[in-house]
């Protein structure tokens, strides 16, 4: 909210600058966002009397006025403002002043007419945006003064943020009381005088809510003067605070709640029919507010009803029907307390927002009401007349009962690590608290009727924190048992693996867990995904069942970046249905396309393929000490092409998919051909085996190298069972160091280069060892693959 | 002719001829010539026999004077001729080095992720464990246990992202806090990063980010331990010393709450468009933890206390490297990524 400087020193000492106002404020726990002055600066701006208006005689909507800024002078000046007339009092610019935005007010001639300054509007001066006619002053306003003496205008306007635990700082008396707590360590008591009835009529008023309404104070206020506006004193302290004007009534009640903290509702007695009540609104009743607009209530909504029906939504905004207008002579005020638990919520469920519903929510005190109403009604007969009648006071149980405090020494020190002297725990308790004593292990206190924040000891504790400053709290490091880590190696550690891809070339990215649903079931047709109730945008509605998904989007959105070579990856969790349950899996995934290489000289621009991608996870898998259980096994997947899709099984189980997005879904998403996805299961991909150390052979090892030309469907891994199977045990690797198709070899056949290294831990390979081995080899391969041995 | 030739003509022919070889095969053709085993020089050695006995030796002695300064002429010669092609294969091998280096191009690391490792190793070192939650979260955890009461404005419709079923997003990694009191005795120290999701975006706050939960539980843990433990934590953090103030302030699972300020790493503390003129920012909530959230993970809390803190990791990362759009984490833009090795 906002407050003036000027309106919190009618309740306490402020002598600081703004700029340590500011800091004291801030640091004691009431942030202040901004402050600036209250007007923009400008000069030579003093009070002037018209004395004369005339019509101009050159042009219609002119005037020229004879003003006078002494009582001596007799300045001519053009005017083209509608409201100017004589005897008015103006703000005049005389020559030489220098208004906002460096206007200068020089001695100038309009329609031959010569003009010697300016008569000013609010919105020429910077004080609003009302331009329709000058500026009004008072009459009780001197000429010659000075506007911004008169008008108080090197005032300074702090924006404060209360905490919300903190709805007893949402007004000017709220804050003082706590900027003289902190800053004086002294309680601000702020009695409100009564205004005697001069009537005492009463209307008849019943609380139906129990608890949720339990104080209800009001009164009915005759014969008021409800146009016209506001004195300029009010509508200007308002503008400063950035609340509208909109009547004297309604800039009363929103005055004292401003300043008070207090929230109020005037009627128009007139319009009441019968008695009024507090109840908790019917099932499909209906409200027009003040907004025009027409609410569906619930049965938790509670409202202020007469026996027409509602006639306003409680602690929240006043209803359409009995609101107060230029013709209400009666009013008639409610000044209620509404608890917290009754208003919290409502507004917000009707899109609503309102200063009232703000306070209620946050704790207004209870024991208020009885001196807003006051306070209210001295100022409401100041500013438009009228006799007030006696202030009735409903209620629904007792009067407030304080609540029991208590404070220990021991727990304050532990808490804050330091010591603080009990002279100055006392004077904080007493600036905030009421009944403060001392007791064996501290001291005990009442909390106030506003600190709905204080209710247990680490509340106080919080208290005294604050109020002496956090800065008044060493730093000091904490002695901790002295326990020795972790250091794992049963899995990889995410860093590490996404280092290892980071080094191989990959971009690491974060994408959002929540997609566009129809992306996702382009590429996953049937997988069921965790919908959102309330998603911010239809492109972000449904939880990732994979990272393939924003990947894709990422790809697409760098592709048209003019990225083509992209190798993205990105670590994160997927959602997964199953059953109803859901299951977090943390996941790895990665998208590749374009060229294998950067562009660069000495190398040819081949795309990537399958076989790169799979480097990058044979890489990965390397990591986890785990040579053996690895296996690519050909399957369809419902995302990826088929042909050129794999199944990565670990041990027998699947820990993830490596593929080429099947060409149909890169049609449909407008992709280019050619782009490689793969997704692993980190849990499971990324343990580690145990490692143990393998004896290293002393005995030499020997190659043989066998061109096997076989049908296409022979695979490599079928190629490495048997030649495993056939090596006696002395196979310690093979590799395929080409792969032939074209003349010399038959069509629907591929010749394999493979490379075997041989070897005994026992004794040295001879020729004949090797020679045997490889004819057994041999003959294995044509057994079962029927396949011919090229000459070496 | 050759029968007739005088020695020290044959001598003067031959290094004449030597002089004027310009490769090793020509020099090896004259040496053939004359010092092979047909050779003219070798041929004159053979006629010895015919001479008198007692010319014998001084004519074998010329002969043999004659052999060896053609054979050092030939050595000198093949030595020159050698360093000249040598010389040539240097100048033909010749690379440019400034051409670039061929292979794959560096990958990068995330600046979310960097600031993240970056984060977990400074408090890892202090001794904190690393733990993790459910993304997707009940009530409870995320609210309840939190001391976040039914009708608490952080609980609305508009700040959360819900499931049809009455579960959410978390909105703040602090369910992990519960998660981990109730797992471990205390004493404690936990950090736990991860996702968090709020549905109050607009152009500048999208709808996901990460956090960075603290929490710290033993039976003396103090305001002036956290105090101490983030202070050092932020100096770690820029690698430079940093005024630090903390704000009194308010959430619903500490007491007293405190937001923590810096000096402004931009402007140091002169003021400056990034902290608004005020020469500070705002990086991180902390305060002690509340007896009610305590309470919620089984911890009796009159005999233990303790604190937490969380903070915003992309907050951070903008802080520290002078990111000035927080929408840019998430746009995965090849020209943001490629800055963050």
């Amino acid at each position: 909210m906002k407050i003036t400087q000027r309106w919190l020193a009618e309740f306490t000492s402020v002598d600081e600058s703004p700029a340590a106002l500011a800091a004291q404020l801030t640091l004691s726990g009431l942030e202040v966002e901004g402050y600036a002055a209250a007007a923009p600066a400008f000069s030579e701006v003093v009070v002037g009397e018209v004395l004369e208006c005339a019509r101009h005689p050159d042009a219609d909507r002119l005037s020229v006025c004879v003003v006078t800024t002494d009582g001596q002078d007799r300045l001519q000046i053009v005017c083209g403002a509608p409201n100017v007339r004589a005897g008015l009092r103006v703000a005049v610019a005389r020559v030489g002043a220098r208004l906002p935005g460096g206007v200068a007010i020089r001695r100038s001639k309009l329609r031959g007419v010569e003009s010697q300054g300016m008569l000013c509007s609010a919105r020429e001066l910077g004080l609003g945006t009302e331009h329709d006619g000058i500026l009004e002053l008072p009459a009780e306003f001197a000429t010659g003064a000075d506007l911004r003496t008169a008008l108080d205008l090197d005032d300074v306007v702090f924006e404060v943020n209360a905490t919300p635990n903190r709805g007893d700082c949402m007004s000017v008396l709220g804050i003082a009381r706590d900027h003289a707590a902190a800053r004086e360590r002294r309680r601000l008591m702020h009695p409100v005088a009564a205004v005697t009835a001069r009537h005492e009529e009463i209307r008849e008023v019943r609380l139906e809510a129990g608890a949720a309404c339990p104080v209800f104070a009001n009164r009915l206020i005759r014969g008021v003067r409800a146009g016209g506006q506001s004195p300029l004193w009010l509508r200007e302290r308002l503008r400063r605070v950035g609340v509208n004007s909109i009547s004297p009534i309604v800039d009363v009640t929103n005055y004292v709640m401003l300043e008070l903290g207090q929230p109020m509702h005037a009627y128009d007695a007139g319009l009441l029919q019968g008695a009024v009540s507090v109840r908790w609104a019917r099932g499909g009743e209906r409200l027009t507010l003040l907004d025009d607009r027409e609410y569906a209530l619930a049965e938790d909504h509670l409202v202020i009803a007469d026996v027409a029906g509602a006639i306003s939504l409680a602690g929240i905004m006043g209803g359409r029907r009995t609101a107060i207008c230029e013709r209400t002579t009666d009013v008639f005020l409610e000044v209620a307390h509404f608890d917290p638990a009754a208003v919290a919520g409502r507004a917000r469920r009707l899109g609503l927002f309102t200063d009232s519903a703000q306070r209620f929510e946050r704790g207004v005190d209870p024991t208020l009401p009885v001196r807003a109403i006051e306070r209210a009604t001295a100022l409401l007969l100041e500013i438009a007349g009228g006799e007030p009648g006696p202030v009735d006071v409903r209620r629904v149980g007792g009067e407030f009962v304080p609540r029991p405090l208590e404070l220990r020494r021991e727990r304050l020190e532990r808490m804050l690590g330091t010591s603080v002297p009990e002279s100055e725990v006392g004077e904080i308790l007493a600036a905030i608290c009421e009944q403060v004593s001392p007791t064996a292990a501290g001291w005990r206190a009442s909390a106030p009727p506003h600190r709905f924040d204080l209710a247990i000891e680490v509340d106080l504790i919080e208290e005294v924190a604050r109020l002496r400053g956090f800065d008044r709290i060493p730093e000091r490091h904490a002695v901790a048992p002295q326990i020795a880590g972790v250091s794992s190696e049963t899995r990889l550690a995410p860093e590490r693996i996404l280092e290892a891809m980071i080094d191989r070339g990959y971009r690491e990215v974060i994408t959002y867990s929540f997609v566009d649903p129809v992306l996702q079931r382009t590429l996953f047709p049937e997988a069921k995904a965790l919908e959102l109730a309330n998603p911010i945008s239809n492109d972000l509605a449904q939880m990732r069942v994979s990272l393939w998904p924003g990947l894709v989007h990422a790809a697409r959105e760098n592709l048209r970046r003019q990225q083509s070579r992209l190798r993205l990856i990105e670590a994160g969790r997927r959602f997964v249905l199953e059953d109803a349950t859901l299951r977090e899996i943390e996941t790895l995934s990665g998208l590749v396309t374009g060229p294998k290489w950067p562009e660069q000289w000495g190398s040819a621009r081949e795309s990537a393929d399958f076989y790169d991608v799979k480097a990058d996870l044979e890489g990965l898998f390397a990591l986890t000490g785990d040579h053996g259980d690895w296996r690519f096994q050909a399957d369809a997947h419902p995302t990826l092409r088929p042909g050129r899709t794999a199944r990565i099984e670990r041990a027998g189980l699947c820990v993830g998919w490596l593929g080429e997005l099947h060409p149909g879904i890169a049609k449909a998403l407008d992709l280019p051909s050619g782009i490689w996805l793969f997704e692993l299961d980190s849990e499971s991909a990324f343990a580690c085996n145990k490692l143990y150390f393998k004896k290293i052979s002393k005995f030499p090892s020997v190659r043989r190298d066998l061109a096997v030309v076989v049908e296409e469907r022979v695979t490599f891994a079928e190629l490495l069972e048997n030649v495993t199977l056939a090596s006696a045990g002395l196979l310690t690797d093979l590799f395929a160091f080409d792969v032939y198709r074209g003349p010399g070899i038959e069509a629907g056949r591929k010749s394999v280069a493979l490379g075997l290294i041989l070897q005994d831990s026992s004794r040295t390979l001879t020729d004949v060892d090797a020679d045997t081995v490889v004819a057994s080899v041999a003959q294995r391969l044509r057994d079962v693959f029927s396949a011919t041995i090229r000459d070496q | 002719m050759a029968e007739h030739e005088s020695l020290p003509s044959l001598v003067e022919r031959t290094l004449a001829e030597v002089s004027a070889c310009v490769d090793l095969a020509a020099l090896d053709e004259v040496r053939v010539r004359v010092l092979g085993k047909k050779g003219l020089l070798t041929e004159r050695l053979k006629t010895l026999g015919g001479l008198p006995a007692g010319e014998r030796p001084a004519a074998g002695q010329r002969i043999n004077d004659a052999k060896v300064e053609i054979q050092t002429a030939l050595e000198r010669a093949r030595a020159a001729l050698e360093a000249a092609a040598l010389e040539a294969a240097l100048a033909a091998g010749r690379i440019d080095v400034s051409l670039p280096g061929r292979g794959p191009d560096a990958g990068s690391m995330h600046p979310v992720t960097r600031t993240r490792l970056r984060i977990e190793r400074i408090f890892a070192q202090a001794g904190f464990q690393i733990a993790a939650g459910p993304e997707v979260e009940d009530d409870f955890h995320n609210f309840e246990a939190l001391n976040i009461p039914p009708n608490h404005p952080a609980r609305a419709m508009h700040d959360t992202f819900y499931f049809p079923d009455g579960r959410l997003l978390r909105t703040h990694t602090s369910p992990v806090q519960i998660r981990a009191m109730r797992q471990q005795e205390p004493p404690l120290a936990v950090i736990a990063p991860g996702r968090v999701y709020r549905c109050d975006s607009d152009m500048t706050h999208p709808p996901m980010f990460h956090q960075v939960e603290g929490l710290v539980v033993g039976e003396t843990v103090s305001f002036a331990n956290l105090k101490a433990m983030l202070h050092t934590f932020v100096e770690r953090f820029f690698e430079r010393p940093l005024g630090m103030r903390l704000r009194p302030s308010y959430f619903p699972f500490t007491e007293p709450s405190a937001e923590v300020d810096i000096e402004c790493v931009f402007c140091q503390g002169q003021g400056c468009r990034v902290c608004k003129q005020t020469g500070w920012l705002e990086i991180l909530g902390c305060g002690m933890i509340h007896p009610n959230v305590l309470a919620a993970a089984g911890i009796d809390a009159e005999r233990w206390q303790g604190y937490a803190f969380g903070m915003g990791i992309e907050r951070l990362a903008m802080l520290r490297y002078g990111v000035d759009d927080l929408r840019l984490f998430f746009e995965n833009d090849l020209q943001f990524l490629k800055q963050f090795p």
